[in-house]
Protein backbone atom coordinates (compact mmCIF):
# COMPACT_ATOMS: atom_id res chain seq x y z
CA UNK A 1 0.00 0.00 0.00
CA UNK A 2 1.37 3.12 -1.11
CA UNK A 3 1.70 5.71 1.55
CA UNK A 4 -0.10 9.50 1.61
CA UNK A 5 2.87 11.16 0.60
CA UNK A 6 3.71 8.39 -2.32
CA UNK A 7 0.35 9.20 -4.21
CA UNK A 8 0.82 12.60 -3.85
CA UNK A 9 4.20 12.35 -5.81
CA UNK A 10 2.50 10.24 -8.41
CA UNK A 11 -0.14 12.17 -8.75
CA UNK A 12 1.76 15.78 -9.34
CA UNK A 13 4.25 13.73 -11.72
CA UNK A 14 0.93 12.24 -13.62
CA UNK A 15 0.11 16.07 -14.11
CA UNK A 16 3.43 17.30 -15.20
CA UNK A 17 3.21 14.21 -17.58
CA UNK A 18 -0.50 15.31 -18.81
CA UNK A 19 0.53 18.95 -19.23
CA UNK A 20 3.41 17.91 -21.66
CA UNK A 21 1.50 15.59 -23.76
CA UNK A 22 -1.07 18.28 -24.15
CA UNK A 23 1.09 20.77 -24.97
CA UNK A 24 2.42 18.69 -27.75
CA UNK A 25 -1.44 17.50 -28.65
CA UNK A 26 -1.61 21.50 -29.16
CA UNK A 27 1.56 21.63 -31.06
CA UNK A 28 1.29 18.77 -33.35
CA UNK A 29 -2.52 20.17 -33.99
CA UNK A 30 -1.30 23.42 -35.36
CA UNK A 31 1.43 21.88 -37.43
CA UNK A 32 -1.32 19.49 -38.68
CA UNK A 33 -2.92 22.87 -39.90
CA UNK A 34 -0.07 23.89 -42.00
CA UNK A 35 0.90 20.79 -43.43
CA UNK A 36 -2.57 20.18 -44.79
CA UNK A 37 -2.33 23.81 -46.05
CA UNK A 38 1.32 23.04 -47.68
CA UNK A 39 -0.02 19.43 -49.06
CA UNK A 40 -3.44 21.19 -51.11
CA UNK A 41 -1.11 24.40 -52.27
CA UNK A 42 1.20 21.56 -53.89
CA UNK A 43 -2.11 19.57 -55.40
CA UNK A 44 -2.56 21.88 -58.33
CA UNK A 45 0.90 21.42 -59.55
CA UNK A 46 0.78 17.82 -59.01
CA UNK A 47 -2.72 17.75 -60.52
CA UNK A 48 -1.67 19.85 -63.80
CA UNK A 49 1.37 17.78 -64.01
CA UNK A 50 -0.38 14.39 -64.43
CA UNK A 51 -3.00 15.74 -66.65
CA UNK A 52 -0.15 17.13 -68.95
CA UNK A 53 1.38 13.86 -68.71
CA UNK A 54 -1.00 11.50 -69.35
CA UNK A 55 -1.41 13.20 -72.13
CA UNK A 56 1.79 13.71 -73.57
CA UNK A 57 1.96 10.15 -73.02
CA UNK A 58 -0.74 9.34 -75.47
CA UNK A 59 0.74 11.62 -77.93
CA UNK A 60 4.53 9.82 -77.89
CA UNK A 61 2.70 6.28 -77.54
CA UNK A 62 4.22 3.39 -76.60
CA UNK A 63 6.95 3.27 -79.59
CA UNK A 64 10.82 3.26 -78.95
CA UNK A 65 10.85 7.07 -77.68
CA UNK A 66 9.71 6.67 -74.76
CA UNK A 67 12.50 7.88 -72.10
CA UNK A 68 13.74 4.89 -70.47
CA UNK A 69 12.15 6.12 -66.77
CA UNK A 70 8.53 5.81 -68.45
CA UNK A 71 9.29 2.39 -69.99
CA UNK A 72 11.31 0.73 -67.51
CA UNK A 73 14.48 -1.39 -68.50
CA UNK A 74 12.51 -4.44 -69.09
CA UNK A 75 14.21 -6.37 -65.96
CA UNK A 76 12.05 -7.21 -63.00
CA UNK A 77 15.16 -8.03 -60.55
CA UNK A 78 16.36 -5.48 -58.37
CA UNK A 79 13.79 -3.54 -56.61
CA UNK A 80 14.11 -0.77 -54.64
CA UNK A 81 11.94 0.53 -52.07
CA UNK A 82 12.19 4.68 -50.63
CA UNK A 83 10.36 3.99 -47.47
CA UNK A 84 9.23 7.47 -46.07
CA UNK A 85 8.77 7.91 -41.99
CA UNK A 86 8.37 10.31 -39.62
CA UNK A 87 12.05 11.68 -38.18
CA UNK A 88 10.59 11.57 -34.22
CA UNK A 89 8.63 9.06 -32.81
CA UNK A 90 5.39 9.58 -30.31
CA UNK A 91 3.43 9.69 -32.82
CA UNK A 92 0.99 5.93 -32.18
CA UNK A 93 1.42 3.51 -34.41
CA UNK A 94 2.04 5.71 -37.51
CA UNK A 95 6.03 4.86 -37.82
CA UNK A 96 5.77 1.11 -37.22
CA UNK A 97 2.95 0.87 -39.52
CA UNK A 98 4.58 2.04 -42.91
CA UNK A 99 7.66 0.07 -41.64
CA UNK A 100 5.95 -3.34 -41.40
CA UNK A 101 3.91 -2.30 -44.57
CA UNK A 102 7.63 -2.13 -46.55
CA UNK A 103 8.44 -5.14 -44.09
CA UNK A 104 6.21 -7.63 -45.25
CA UNK A 105 6.90 -6.48 -49.16
CA UNK A 106 10.60 -7.03 -48.66
CA UNK A 107 10.07 -10.86 -47.52
CA UNK A 108 7.79 -10.99 -50.48
CA UNK A 109 10.38 -10.09 -52.78
CA UNK A 110 12.77 -11.41 -51.10
CA UNK A 111 10.92 -15.22 -51.09
CA UNK A 112 10.53 -14.17 -54.68
CA UNK A 113 14.10 -13.98 -54.99
CA UNK A 114 14.61 -10.84 -56.56
CA UNK A 115 17.45 -8.33 -54.66
CA UNK A 116 15.80 -5.66 -52.94
CA UNK A 117 17.86 -2.13 -52.06
CA UNK A 118 16.63 0.17 -49.88
CA UNK A 119 16.61 4.21 -49.18
CA UNK A 120 15.38 5.62 -46.03
CA UNK A 121 14.06 8.55 -45.81
CA UNK A 122 13.41 9.53 -42.21
CA UNK A 123 14.77 8.70 -38.96
CA UNK A 124 12.38 5.99 -37.77
CA UNK A 125 11.96 3.91 -40.76
CA UNK A 126 15.49 3.52 -40.60
CA UNK A 127 16.06 2.39 -37.01
CA UNK A 128 12.95 -0.17 -37.32
CA UNK A 129 14.47 -1.48 -40.64
CA UNK A 130 17.90 -1.48 -39.43
CA UNK A 131 17.20 -4.67 -36.94
CA UNK A 132 16.10 -6.72 -40.07
CA UNK A 133 17.43 -5.98 -43.10
CA UNK A 134 20.56 -3.44 -42.26
CA UNK A 135 22.90 -5.03 -45.63
CA UNK A 136 19.95 -3.97 -47.74
CA UNK A 137 19.54 -0.60 -46.89
CA UNK A 138 22.02 1.62 -49.27
CA UNK A 139 21.03 4.74 -48.07
CA UNK A 140 19.09 7.04 -45.89
CA UNK A 141 17.71 10.61 -46.09
CA UNK A 142 17.71 12.62 -43.01
CA UNK A 143 15.59 15.63 -42.94
CA UNK A 144 15.67 16.30 -39.06
CA UNK A 145 16.91 19.51 -39.99
CA UNK A 146 14.47 20.67 -42.23
CA UNK A 147 11.67 22.70 -40.56
CA UNK A 148 9.66 22.87 -43.49
CA UNK A 149 9.78 20.69 -46.22
CA UNK A 150 10.51 22.10 -49.54
CA UNK A 151 10.65 20.88 -52.91
CA UNK A 152 14.13 21.04 -53.26
CA UNK A 153 14.41 18.24 -50.37
CA UNK A 154 12.21 16.29 -52.49
CA UNK A 155 14.35 17.11 -55.29
CA UNK A 156 17.43 15.84 -54.32
CA UNK A 157 15.86 12.50 -53.52
CA UNK A 158 14.26 12.52 -57.11
CA UNK A 159 17.62 12.87 -58.89
CA UNK A 160 19.63 10.46 -56.42
CA UNK A 161 16.80 7.60 -57.39
CA UNK A 162 17.34 8.83 -61.34
CA UNK A 163 20.52 8.86 -60.48
CA UNK A 164 20.84 5.20 -59.34
CA UNK A 165 18.59 3.92 -61.95
CA UNK A 166 20.91 5.68 -64.70
CA UNK A 167 23.82 3.62 -63.28
CA UNK A 168 21.56 0.25 -63.88
CA UNK A 169 21.70 0.22 -59.96
CA UNK A 170 17.78 -1.26 -59.87
CA UNK A 171 15.24 -2.17 -62.08
CA UNK A 172 11.85 -1.15 -60.54
CA UNK A 173 11.36 1.36 -58.23
CA UNK A 174 8.48 2.12 -55.43
CA UNK A 175 7.57 4.43 -53.01
CA UNK A 176 6.41 3.64 -49.56
CA UNK A 177 4.67 6.38 -47.39
CA UNK A 178 1.30 7.15 -46.02
CA UNK A 179 -1.78 8.77 -47.15
CA UNK A 180 -3.26 11.15 -45.66
CA UNK A 181 -7.40 9.79 -45.14
CA UNK A 182 -7.97 11.70 -42.09
CA UNK A 183 -6.37 12.80 -38.73
CA UNK A 184 -7.66 9.69 -36.97
CA UNK A 185 -6.34 7.30 -40.25
CA UNK A 186 -3.28 6.98 -42.34
CA UNK A 187 -2.75 4.29 -44.85
CA UNK A 188 0.42 2.86 -45.74
CA UNK A 189 0.25 2.99 -49.50
CA UNK A 190 2.99 2.10 -52.05
CA UNK A 191 4.04 3.71 -55.16
CA UNK A 192 5.54 2.57 -57.97
CA UNK A 193 7.77 5.52 -59.80
CA UNK A 194 9.84 3.45 -62.39
CA UNK A 195 8.67 2.22 -64.35
CA UNK A 196 6.45 5.00 -64.39
CA UNK A 197 2.86 3.88 -64.50
CA UNK A 198 0.97 6.61 -66.83
CA UNK A 199 -1.85 7.86 -64.53
CA UNK A 200 -4.67 5.84 -65.29
CA UNK A 201 -7.33 8.05 -64.92
CA UNK A 202 -7.52 9.15 -69.17
CA UNK A 203 -8.23 13.03 -68.31
CA UNK A 204 -11.34 13.76 -70.86
CA UNK A 205 -9.09 16.77 -71.81
CA UNK A 206 -10.31 19.40 -74.79
CA UNK A 207 -9.27 17.47 -77.52
CA UNK A 208 -6.65 19.96 -78.76
CA UNK A 209 -4.17 18.48 -80.99
CA UNK A 210 -0.61 20.13 -79.31
CA UNK A 211 1.61 21.60 -80.91
CA UNK A 212 4.84 20.94 -79.35
CA UNK A 213 8.27 22.62 -78.54
CA UNK A 214 10.71 20.96 -78.66
CA UNK A 215 8.79 17.61 -80.11
CA UNK A 216 6.88 15.44 -77.44
CA UNK A 217 9.85 12.78 -76.72
CA UNK A 218 11.80 15.58 -75.66
CA UNK A 219 9.65 16.84 -73.25
CA UNK A 220 8.60 13.75 -71.74
CA UNK A 221 11.95 12.87 -70.75
CA UNK A 222 12.49 16.64 -69.35
CA UNK A 223 9.17 15.72 -67.89
CA UNK A 224 9.20 12.16 -66.16
CA UNK A 225 12.39 13.26 -63.56
CA UNK A 226 10.37 16.43 -62.65
CA UNK A 227 7.43 13.82 -62.36
CA UNK A 228 9.13 11.51 -60.17
CA UNK A 229 10.61 14.28 -57.72
CA UNK A 230 6.99 15.82 -57.52
CA UNK A 231 5.39 12.65 -56.74
CA UNK A 232 8.38 11.94 -53.75
CA UNK A 233 7.50 15.64 -52.79
CA UNK A 234 3.70 15.28 -52.57
CA UNK A 235 4.24 11.72 -50.61
CA UNK A 236 6.75 13.91 -48.30
CA UNK A 237 4.16 16.55 -47.50
CA UNK A 238 1.26 13.48 -46.83
CA UNK A 239 3.69 11.77 -44.46
CA UNK A 240 4.27 14.98 -43.18
CA UNK A 241 0.28 15.58 -42.38
CA UNK A 242 -0.46 11.89 -41.45
CA UNK A 243 2.55 12.27 -39.01
CA UNK A 244 1.19 15.04 -37.27
CA UNK A 245 -2.36 13.79 -37.42
CA UNK A 246 -0.96 10.63 -35.72
CA UNK A 247 0.62 12.37 -32.94
CA UNK A 248 -2.39 14.90 -32.54
CA UNK A 249 -4.71 11.66 -32.09
CA UNK A 250 -1.92 9.84 -29.68
CA UNK A 251 -1.28 12.65 -28.02
CA UNK A 252 -5.10 13.30 -27.41
CA UNK A 253 -5.23 9.35 -26.02
CA UNK A 254 -2.20 10.08 -23.93
CA UNK A 255 -3.76 13.62 -22.18
CA UNK A 256 -6.93 11.60 -21.45
CA UNK A 257 -5.48 8.59 -20.13
CA UNK A 258 -3.41 10.91 -17.79
CA UNK A 259 -6.73 12.36 -16.92
CA UNK A 260 -8.13 8.90 -16.38
CA UNK A 261 -5.06 7.89 -13.71
CA UNK A 262 -5.52 11.13 -12.16
CA UNK A 263 -8.68 10.30 -11.10
CA UNK A 264 -8.07 6.85 -9.89
CA UNK A 265 -4.70 8.05 -7.82
CA UNK A 266 -6.82 10.90 -6.14
CA UNK A 267 -9.76 8.65 -5.22
CA UNK A 268 -7.25 6.06 -3.49
CA UNK A 269 -5.44 9.38 -2.09
CA UNK A 270 -8.64 10.98 -0.69
CA UNK A 271 -9.82 6.77 0.83
CA UNK A 272 -6.67 6.58 2.48
CA UNK A 273 -6.56 10.08 3.95
CA UNK A 274 -10.03 9.34 5.28
CA UNK A 275 -8.93 6.13 6.42
CA UNK A 276 -6.09 7.85 8.23
CA UNK A 277 -8.28 10.14 10.02
CA UNK A 278 -10.81 7.28 11.20
CA UNK A 279 -7.98 5.47 12.60
CA UNK A 280 -6.53 8.59 14.75
CA UNK A 281 -10.18 9.40 15.74
CA UNK A 282 -10.51 5.63 17.09
CA UNK A 283 -7.31 5.74 19.09
CA UNK A 284 -8.06 8.93 20.64
CA UNK A 285 -11.68 7.84 21.50
CA UNK A 286 -10.65 4.26 22.50
CA UNK A 287 -7.80 6.43 25.01
CA UNK A 288 -10.40 8.43 26.75
CA UNK A 289 -12.56 5.58 27.17
CA UNK A 290 -9.77 3.30 28.78
CA UNK A 291 -9.36 6.21 31.27
CA UNK B 1 -8.14 43.14 -76.11
CA UNK B 2 -9.47 39.58 -75.45
CA UNK B 3 -7.93 38.36 -71.83
CA UNK B 4 -7.21 34.83 -70.79
CA UNK B 5 -6.94 32.60 -67.96
CA UNK B 6 -3.30 32.40 -66.65
CA UNK B 7 -2.13 30.18 -64.22
CA UNK B 8 1.41 30.39 -62.66
CA UNK B 9 1.61 27.15 -60.48
CA UNK B 10 4.97 26.27 -58.69
CA UNK B 11 5.28 22.49 -56.61
CA UNK B 12 4.55 24.07 -53.23
CA UNK B 13 1.91 26.61 -54.21
CA UNK B 14 -0.72 28.11 -56.59
CA UNK B 15 1.09 31.75 -57.51
CA UNK B 16 -0.96 33.59 -59.49
CA UNK B 17 -4.47 32.66 -61.46
CA UNK B 18 -5.65 35.84 -62.80
CA UNK B 19 -7.11 37.10 -66.19
CA UNK B 20 -4.54 38.23 -68.24
CA UNK B 21 -4.42 39.86 -71.88
CA UNK B 22 -0.64 38.44 -72.81
CA UNK B 23 2.15 36.83 -71.41
CA UNK B 24 6.01 36.53 -72.25
CA UNK B 25 7.43 32.89 -71.86
CA UNK B 26 10.74 31.95 -71.81
CA UNK B 27 10.43 28.64 -73.75
CA UNK B 28 13.60 26.67 -74.58
CA UNK B 29 12.84 27.52 -77.87
CA UNK B 30 12.86 31.33 -77.85
CA UNK B 31 10.90 33.46 -76.09
CA UNK B 32 7.00 33.48 -77.18
CA UNK B 33 4.37 35.61 -76.21
CA UNK B 34 1.07 34.08 -75.62
CA UNK B 35 -2.12 35.95 -75.83
CA UNK B 36 -5.47 35.19 -76.19
CA UNK B 37 -6.77 32.04 -78.82
CA UNK B 38 -3.24 30.97 -78.73
CA UNK B 39 -2.85 27.49 -80.66
CA UNK B 40 -2.48 24.26 -78.45
CA UNK B 41 1.27 23.73 -77.17
CA UNK B 42 3.28 23.10 -74.79
CA UNK B 43 7.09 23.58 -74.22
CA UNK B 44 9.21 23.26 -71.90
CA UNK B 45 10.66 26.85 -70.37
CA UNK B 46 14.39 27.58 -69.36
CA UNK B 47 15.10 29.72 -66.53
CA UNK B 48 13.55 33.46 -66.99
CA UNK B 49 11.75 36.10 -66.50
CA UNK B 50 8.04 35.88 -67.31
CA UNK B 51 6.30 39.00 -68.20
CA UNK B 52 2.82 39.19 -67.19
CA UNK B 53 0.51 41.53 -68.56
CA UNK B 54 -2.72 41.63 -66.72
CA UNK B 55 -6.36 42.18 -67.90
CA UNK B 56 -6.00 45.77 -66.30
CA UNK B 57 -2.99 46.07 -68.13
CA UNK B 58 -0.93 46.04 -65.19
CA UNK B 59 2.58 44.37 -65.80
CA UNK B 60 4.19 41.90 -63.39
CA UNK B 61 7.41 40.01 -63.66
CA UNK B 62 8.54 36.73 -61.97
CA UNK B 63 11.89 34.78 -62.15
CA UNK B 64 11.38 30.90 -62.77
CA UNK B 65 14.10 28.55 -62.87
CA UNK B 66 12.77 25.70 -65.54
CA UNK B 67 9.27 24.31 -66.14
CA UNK B 68 6.76 23.73 -68.62
CA UNK B 69 4.08 25.35 -69.83
CA UNK B 70 0.79 24.58 -70.85
CA UNK B 71 -1.13 26.93 -73.54
CA UNK B 72 -4.79 26.21 -74.64
CA UNK B 73 -7.01 29.02 -76.70
CA UNK B 74 -8.36 29.40 -73.00
CA UNK B 75 -5.93 29.47 -70.82
CA UNK B 76 -2.07 29.51 -70.25
CA UNK B 77 -0.58 27.55 -67.48
CA UNK B 78 2.90 27.70 -66.57
CA UNK B 79 4.63 25.05 -64.07
CA UNK B 80 7.53 26.42 -63.00
CA UNK B 81 9.97 24.01 -60.90
CA UNK B 82 10.58 27.80 -58.31
CA UNK B 83 8.98 30.95 -59.43
CA UNK B 84 9.62 34.25 -57.59
CA UNK B 85 8.61 38.03 -58.24
CA UNK B 86 11.27 39.59 -59.85
CA UNK B 87 11.41 42.54 -56.96
CA UNK B 88 12.08 39.24 -54.66
CA UNK B 89 14.75 37.98 -56.47
CA UNK B 90 17.96 37.07 -54.61
CA UNK B 91 20.82 37.80 -56.51
CA UNK B 92 22.95 35.58 -54.59
CA UNK B 93 20.38 32.65 -54.39
CA UNK B 94 21.29 33.01 -58.20
CA UNK B 95 24.81 32.87 -57.78
CA UNK B 96 24.60 30.46 -55.90
CA UNK B 97 22.67 28.10 -58.36
CA UNK B 98 25.17 28.84 -61.12
CA UNK B 99 27.73 27.72 -58.78
CA UNK B 100 26.16 24.48 -58.05
CA UNK B 101 25.82 24.40 -61.83
CA UNK B 102 29.40 24.73 -62.35
CA UNK B 103 30.28 21.89 -59.80
CA UNK B 104 28.03 19.48 -61.38
CA UNK B 105 29.17 20.35 -65.14
CA UNK B 106 32.45 19.97 -63.47
CA UNK B 107 31.53 15.92 -62.50
CA UNK B 108 30.16 15.49 -65.89
CA UNK B 109 32.33 13.56 -68.36
CA UNK B 110 32.87 15.25 -71.83
CA UNK B 111 31.00 14.79 -74.65
CA UNK B 112 27.84 13.26 -72.98
CA UNK B 113 24.44 14.19 -73.55
CA UNK B 114 24.54 15.10 -69.79
CA UNK B 115 26.81 17.47 -70.08
CA UNK B 116 25.41 19.19 -73.09
CA UNK B 117 22.70 19.82 -70.93
CA UNK B 118 24.38 20.92 -67.77
CA UNK B 119 26.10 23.66 -70.29
CA UNK B 120 23.66 24.53 -71.71
CA UNK B 121 21.51 25.19 -68.12
CA UNK B 122 24.47 26.98 -66.73
CA UNK B 123 24.38 29.45 -69.62
CA UNK B 124 20.99 30.60 -69.33
CA UNK B 125 21.37 31.01 -65.53
CA UNK B 126 24.35 33.42 -66.63
CA UNK B 127 22.22 34.82 -68.76
CA UNK B 128 19.41 35.03 -66.26
CA UNK B 129 21.43 36.84 -64.13
CA UNK B 130 22.71 39.12 -66.84
CA UNK B 131 19.32 40.21 -67.50
CA UNK B 132 18.32 40.80 -63.73
CA UNK B 133 21.04 43.00 -63.19
CA UNK B 134 19.01 45.48 -65.52
CA UNK B 135 16.29 45.31 -63.02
Amino acid sequence: MPSLKDLKNRIASVKATQKITKAMKMVAAAKLRRAQEAAEAARPYSQRMSAVLSNIAQAVGSDDSAPRLMTGNGRDETHLLVVCTAERGLCGGFNSQIARFARDHVRKLLAEGKTVKIICVGKKGFDILRREFSSLIIDRVDLREVKKISFENADQIGKKIIGLFEKDEFDVCTLFYSEFKSVISQVPTTLQLIPAAAPAEAVADTGAIYEYEPDAGEILSDLIPRNISVQVFRALLENVAGEMGAKMSAMDNATRNAGEMINKLTLSYNRQRQAQITKELIEIISGAEAL
Amino acid sequence: MADFNFELVSPERLLLSERVSEVVIPATEGEMTVMANHAPTMTTVKPGVVTVKAADGKVSRYVVFGGFADILPTGCTLLAESAVPVEEVDRTLIEKRIEAAKNELEGIAHGDEQRTRAETFLTELTQLNGILVAF
